[in-house]
């Protein structure tokens, strides 16, 4: 038989998880993620990792500090109201400089919401969601494949740069199957004489501590944790760029929206409509340079979202507001369909 | 494959038991049987056979279906009209039961009636491309959890091997062997192998106990 297997987008995860190295998952069960969790409960054992359904969401991603101090890929998923109780420990992480995977399968929102797909938490995602001067490294997966990829790179990054990475998915790309394969050649590991891991008298203690009693020193911290993130603006933003060379209409979706948008971009590409689709694949760093490089060309952006318009305001800061951009969105857990971003096409006046 | 009064498909979390129901249903309904479906799943509130309530009516296929299958309502319930499985004796139950041992505890409170009855099927839905049963013992593995948790033994085994949309015939044909160490391995008859439906005329006389099947569920995306 292939080297295919069909898995659903949670499956991906967590067994590309596993063949990254991950042997640490503490996690805590909420629709529609669940699957990680259960599929982790089931492989861990079987090869001597650690599954720990915690208590709460908010101790499983303390577990994850502690563990990711140590030094060993640790890794927590949720859906977004985890999310929000993650979100101190997230903060804590940053400030620590702990590198961990953390995934966020989103939810319509807010407060409870229901358990459809959703791209609400794209805030809350870029913007920090905890406290604090940071950012994560967000990836966001268009396809089952890619939620495997993004998974194995999501720990790659978070170590190269000793900060926490979040995979942004949703609901839909959750729970749908298709075939992956898993490539363990792929799989890079960083070494971390940072880790919290004994000193066997032999050197200085690492300290792992996000609290610093001198207002000078924690100014000198964050500027250099800046510096970072400056170098990762420059160097790690990513995104495909699909029929845009000669496009005078850009959309601009990620994630579940990505795929219905490229098939409106299609079906208008047959009626003549000179349109392309951007897909950012890390939401932050955004691709800033790639969209501004495609308003030289293009006249009109619309950002297809699962929110009420929140990565608009990313693709208008990307291209300093010199394009109109519209907004095509569905939202509470309804996905627009293909004939909506179309629909959205059309209504752009050139 | 025998038609008894109840056929019961259990197996792996995403195995294909709810795709195989409604085509099974709709298949007997074909052959000229009354069939009733019933979704029995407690484990997964996505990817139901209320997906398929418009054209199950349609064929007139009564579905026995929690109020809250396919809702908001993130509940393990079951449907109210639970023992009609059991009691309704006019024409064929189809049931699904929902993935894993985890799935199967729904089953429990059936085993014994069906047991005294003893007109019954009970299917193990298998995938070898899926992670989790990729092999005889590992399939085998989780057969067992699945009896130990629903006190019902199984009877026979549907191979639904496939990669979803990318599947081609050189895939189904690879996983006879699978499916045939599997039957050895779990003293399981291979009843039936599924096969998409435009895949049937390349696999016609090179399989036997080809079913072909229609996805219920198209994505947009």
């Amino acid at each position: 038989m292939k080297d295919k297997v069909l898995m659903k987008g949670n499956e991906a995860i967590a067994e590309a998880a596993i063949m990254a190295g991950c042997r640490h998952y503490f996690g805590y069960p909420i629709t529609p993620q669940t699957e990680v969790a259960a599929y982790m409960a089931k492989r861990m054992p079987k090869i001597g990792g650690t599954f720990l359904q915690a208590e709460s969401e908010i101790s499983a991603v303390n577990m994850v500090i502690g563990a990711a101090a140590a030094g060993v890929r640790a890794m927590t998923s949720s859906s977004s109201p985890g999310i929000s109780l993650k979100s101190e420990g997230l903060s804590y992480m940053a400030g620590c400089e702990l590198p961990a995977l953390i995934v966020n399968v989103q939810r319509g929102g807010p407060g409870l919401g229901g358990i459809q797909p959703s791209q609400s938490d794209y805030f809350q995602a870029t913007r920090g969601g905890g406290h604090g001067d940071y950012h994560m490294l967000v990836l966001a997966p268009g396809s089952i494949q890619e939620m495997a990829d993004m998974t194995v790179k999501g720990f790659e990054l978070a170590e190269t740069y000793r900060m926490p990475c979040m995979l942004l998915a949703d609901g839909t790309m959750g729970q749908m199957m298709e075939p992956v394969v898993l490539n363990v050649d792929n799989v890079k590991t960083a070494e971390k004489p940072w880790a919290v891991t004994g000193t066997k008298c032999e050197r200085e203690h690492n300290v792992i501590n996000s609290l610093s009693l001198v207002p000078e020193e924690l100014e000198k911290w964050n500027l250099k944790r800046y510096e970072r993130y400056a170098c990762i603006e420059e160097n790690e933003a990513m995104a495909e760029e699909f029929m845009t060379e000669d496009a005078d209409i850009i959309v601009v979706a990620f994630g579940i929206a990505a795929r219905v948008s490229k098939n409106a971009v299609v079906a208008a590409r047959k009626e003549g409509i000179k349109v392309g689709l951007i897909r950012p694949i890390t939401l932050w760093p955004f691709p800033k340079k790639i969209l501004a490089n495609a308003a030289q060309q293009a006249k009109h952006f619309i950002s297809v979202e699962l929110s009420m318009g929140q990565m608009i305001e990313d693709v208008e800061l990307a291209i300093r507001c010199s394009r109109p951009v519209s907004l095509c969105t569905r939202v509470g857990g309804v996905i627009p369909s293909p004939e909506e971003v179309l629909e959205a096409i059309h209504k752009v006046q050139l | 494959m025998r038609t008894r009064r109840v056929t019961l498909l259990a197996g792996h979390y995403g195995s294909g038991k709810t795709n195989i129901a409604v085509n099974l249903a709709f298949a007997r309904k074909k052959e000229g049987f009354e069939v009733t479906v019933a979704d029995l799943d407690i484990v997964n509130p996505y990817y139901r056979m209320k997906d398929s309530e418009e054209a199950l009516k349609e064929a007139g296929i009564p579905l026995i279906s929690s109020a809250f299958a396919n809702s908001n309502v993130d509940l393990p319930a079951l449907p109210q009209e639970l023992y009609r499985i059991i009691d309704d004796k006019n024409g064929q139950m189809i049931v699904d039961i929902g993935g894993d041992d985890r799935g199967a505890y729904a089953l429990g409170r059936f085993a014994g009636a069906l047991k005294k009855e003893n007109d019954y099927e009970m299917i193990l839905v298998i995938n070898g491309y899926r992670p989790l049963t990729g092999d005889e013992k590992e399939t085998a593995q989780i057969m067992k959890e699945i009896e130990d948790a629903g006190h019902l033994p199984f009877t026979g085994i549907i191979n639904n091997s496939n990669l979803g949309n990318e599947t081609t015939a050189e895939d189904i044909l690879a996983s006879v062997r699978y499916a045939e160490k599997t039957s050895r391995e779990t003293g399981l008859p291979l009843l039936l192998t599924t096969v998409r439906a435009d895949l049937l005329p390349q696999l016609t006389g090179k399989i036997d106990n080809l079913f072909g099947m229609t996805l219920q569920k198209s994505r947009l995306w």
